[in-house]
């Protein structure tokens, strides 16, 4: 990513609202043609934020800079119609009173062909060709989705900000309308900022997640990084169900049920939680009181019993109780696999898909 | 079966129960509402006689109505007058109902359009006896700018004219515009201008192409709503303008009553219904575009 490419940058911004801080110094970078997926639960700031950058919503401090020309700061304050930020909606706010040709048209200041040119070539990317004419009451969720993001586009901003712009949609029809959305958004180059609450959308979506928590940004990175490197348990969480296991760390060796594992840069006598996700508990049946032999990587198996198993389709969740302590652990395991109440099995912990975070004190 | 049974079977079942709930406000509607108006209808086609209606059909009161001159520039000043309150109430209530919607706090707009409403406690007779003393040829205005020796003479151009009946029902019907074009603002979604903004419009734009269009329907109502009663008022003019400028509702009532003429007056009468009711529908059909189609 050169320095030149970056679209995006906002530096410390903050705000407050009744003396009650929603944003609390977010800074953000992100590149024409990336798309960053601001990702955090609700009430976290994330719609504030987006709102700061599109200019409806003004920031107590920080800078915005776009194409590397101030937007906000403590001097300059651009209206929304001069930063060249296209807005999509979680509600998609079509202008009701005209048709989608009209509303794709909306932030056109070209002559009349030109415009019905642009309007066209978008209507055929988003695969709503002919549709010009509808008025937007007369379409679907998905279909006005596509109009909004038709219409975000035609003015070709540098930056695009969407607000969970797929969260009213059917199930089924969302995954192909991401897809088209994030293929259409490539093809424009625009620096994209997508809120969503939604872990797995910013997985597929992103090709970075910012990680937002009461007004902070906690975390930064490629998806696949923020997923198998999260910052603390709660970032863990956010991805997942997950499981922990606590234990005193003494000369950077946590014991546990399932072996020792290795805690250096814990303080000794410290609480540490060991977080692993449930699809990464290894299980084993317990071949008549023979266990499994695990491989170093495994550490020590333990033995525990199946309280509840649930059948998801794809998955089942299976509840366990450890015979040693008693701790109640879940494990993911394809569908096919669903034991009964009462069944014995091994569990083991790889040492590398296990997560290693201080107690909260 | 008897027609006993057949009663109690009728009264029973869910036909006649409804009918039997509407029945008070249908009576009440025919009676006072249909009855006369049917009346007026036939009147307008029978022959005026001395001092009694002969029933004779004719045409002759629909032809005298709209040929004699006197009777078309009668209706004329009526309708410009009510087409002038009409704009003049849309345009003042407009900016007020856009005020108490956008820029007063959400917890305010109660008391808001509880204030906007109070001038309605007062009777609408005593509120144009009001007018009449401020309007007045020795009213608050003219005495009060005598008295500080800016002019010499009561100025009439103020009172008992046009201008001065034209501000006083505007004043009467003002919470009447305000009202309905405020719920069509309400309504608006507020992302969509922030959407215009956000597609490089100016605030005033955006204004230009999104609030204003969505707020026709109400901005219709508000027409509607003034421009009819007022082309058919009569208190107003009588008081204001001193009985000298007559609008059409004056000149019914003087065929009517005074010259007793009923049939002319009541040819009238109708011909005014059904002016009254092209405009609206021309105004509907002009706008038509910005009342359809919308969530
Ligand atoms: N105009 C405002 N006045 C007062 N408080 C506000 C205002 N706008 C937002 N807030 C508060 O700021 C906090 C963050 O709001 P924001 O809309 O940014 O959350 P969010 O992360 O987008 O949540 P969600 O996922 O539910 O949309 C919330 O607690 C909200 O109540
Ligand atoms: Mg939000």
């Amino acid at each position: 990513m050169s320095q030149s490419s970056v679209r995006l940058e906002i530096q410390h911004l903050s705000r407050a609202f009744g003396g009650v801080p929603v944003v609390s110094d977010v800074s953000l970078t992100i590149a024409a043609g990336q798309v960053t997926c601001l990702l955090g639960p609700s009430g976290c700031g994330k719609s504030t934020t987006l709102r700061m950058i599109a200019g409806v919503e003004r920031p107590d401090s920080g800078s915005i800079r776009i194409d590397g020309r101030p937007v906000f700061d403590a001097r300059t304050n651009l209206p929304p119609e001069a930063r060249s930020v296209g807005l999509i909606f979680q509600d998609f706010a079509l202008f009701p009173h005209l048709t989608v040709a009209q509303n794709v048209a909306f932030g056109l200041k070209t002559d009349r062909e030109a415009k019905a040119r642009r309007v066209d070539e978008l209507l055929e990317r988003v695969n709503l060709p002919g549709f010009g004419p509808k008025h937007p009451h007369q379409l679907s969720g998905g279909e006005q989705q596509r109009v909004a993001l038709a219409r975000a586009l035609a003015p070709r901003p540098k930056v695009m900000l969407m607000d969970e712009p797929f969260s009213g949609l059917d199930n089924r029809l969302r995954d192909g309308i991401r897809d088209t959305t994030l293929e259409v958004l490539k093809e424009e180059g625009a620096a994209v900022l997508l809120v969503t609450h939604e872990p797995d959308e910013a997985l597929r979506m992103g090709d970075e997640i910012a990680l937002m928590r009461g007004g902070h940004i906690v975390q930064t990175g490629a998806p696949y990084n923020v997923y198998n490197a999260p910052v603390d348990r709660a970032a863990a969480a956010f991805f997942s169900d997950i499981n922990v296991i606590r234990g005193v760390s003494r000369g950077a060796l946590t014991e546990t049920p399932f072996g020792s594992f290795l805690t250096p840069g814990h303080a000794d006598g410290g609480t540490v939680e060991i977080v692993i996700r449930p699809q990464h508990l290894k299980i084993d049946l317990d071949r008549a009181g023979r266990g499994p032999s695990p491989t170093p990587m495994d550490g020590t198996a333990a033995r525990g019993t199946v309280i509840r198993a649930r059948f998801l389709g794809r998955e089942s969740l299976v509840e366990l109780a450890l015979d040693e302590g008693g701790q109640r652990l879940t494990a993911s395991v394809p569908g096919v696999f669903l034991p009964k109440p009462g069944t014995v099995l091994w569990l083991m912990i790889r040492r590398d898909r296990c997560f290693v975070f201080p107690h909260p004190a | 079966m008897s027609l006993a049974t057949r009663w109690a079977r009728f009264r029973k079942s869910e036909g006649g129960s409804g009918l039997a709930l509407v029945s008070p406000t249908a009576i009440y509607a025919i009676l006072l509402l249909a009855a006369p108006l049917a009346t007026i209808l036939l009147f307008s086609v029978l022959t005026d006689g001395y001092l009694v209606v002969e029933p004779v059909f004719t045409f002759g009161n629909y032809i005298e109505t709209w040929t004699n001159r006197i009777y078309r520039s009668v209706m004329m000043r009526s309708l410009g007058v009510s087409v002038a309150v009409t704009v003049l109430t849309v345009l003042l209530a407009y900016p007020v109902a856009y005020f108490v919607s956008f820029h007063v706090q959400p917890s305010k707009k109660s008391l808001w359009l509880f204030l906007i409403t109070i001038p309605f406690w007062t009777s609408y007779l005593i509120r144009v006896f009001l007018w009449k003393v401020i309007l007045g040829y020795n009213g608050v205005i003219n005495s009060g700018l005598m008295a500080t020796g800016i002019i010499d003479e009561p100025l009439t151009a103020i009172s008992y004219n046009v201008q001065a009946f034209v501000v006083t029902l505007a004043h009467a019907y003002a919470p009447f515009a305000i009202l309905p074009i405020y719920v069509v603002l309400e309504k608006i979604d507020r992302s969509l201008l922030e959407a215009g903004q956000d597609l490089g419009e100016s605030k005033f734009r955006t204004f230009l192409r999104v609030t204003l269009p969505l707020s026709v329907p109400g901005i219709a109502a508000a027409v509607l709503i003034v421009f009819i009663p007022t082309i058919g008022d009569y208190v107003t003019p009588n008081l204001i303008g001193g009985g000298k400028i007559p609008m059409i509702a004056n000149m019914i009532e003087v065929l009517m009553l005074v010259r007793d003429n009923k049939p002319l007056g009541a040819a009238i009468a109708v011909s005014a219904m059904a002016i009254v009711t092209a405009v609206s529908l021309l105004f509907l059909f002009t706008i038509r575009k910005y009342l359809r189609g919308q969530k």
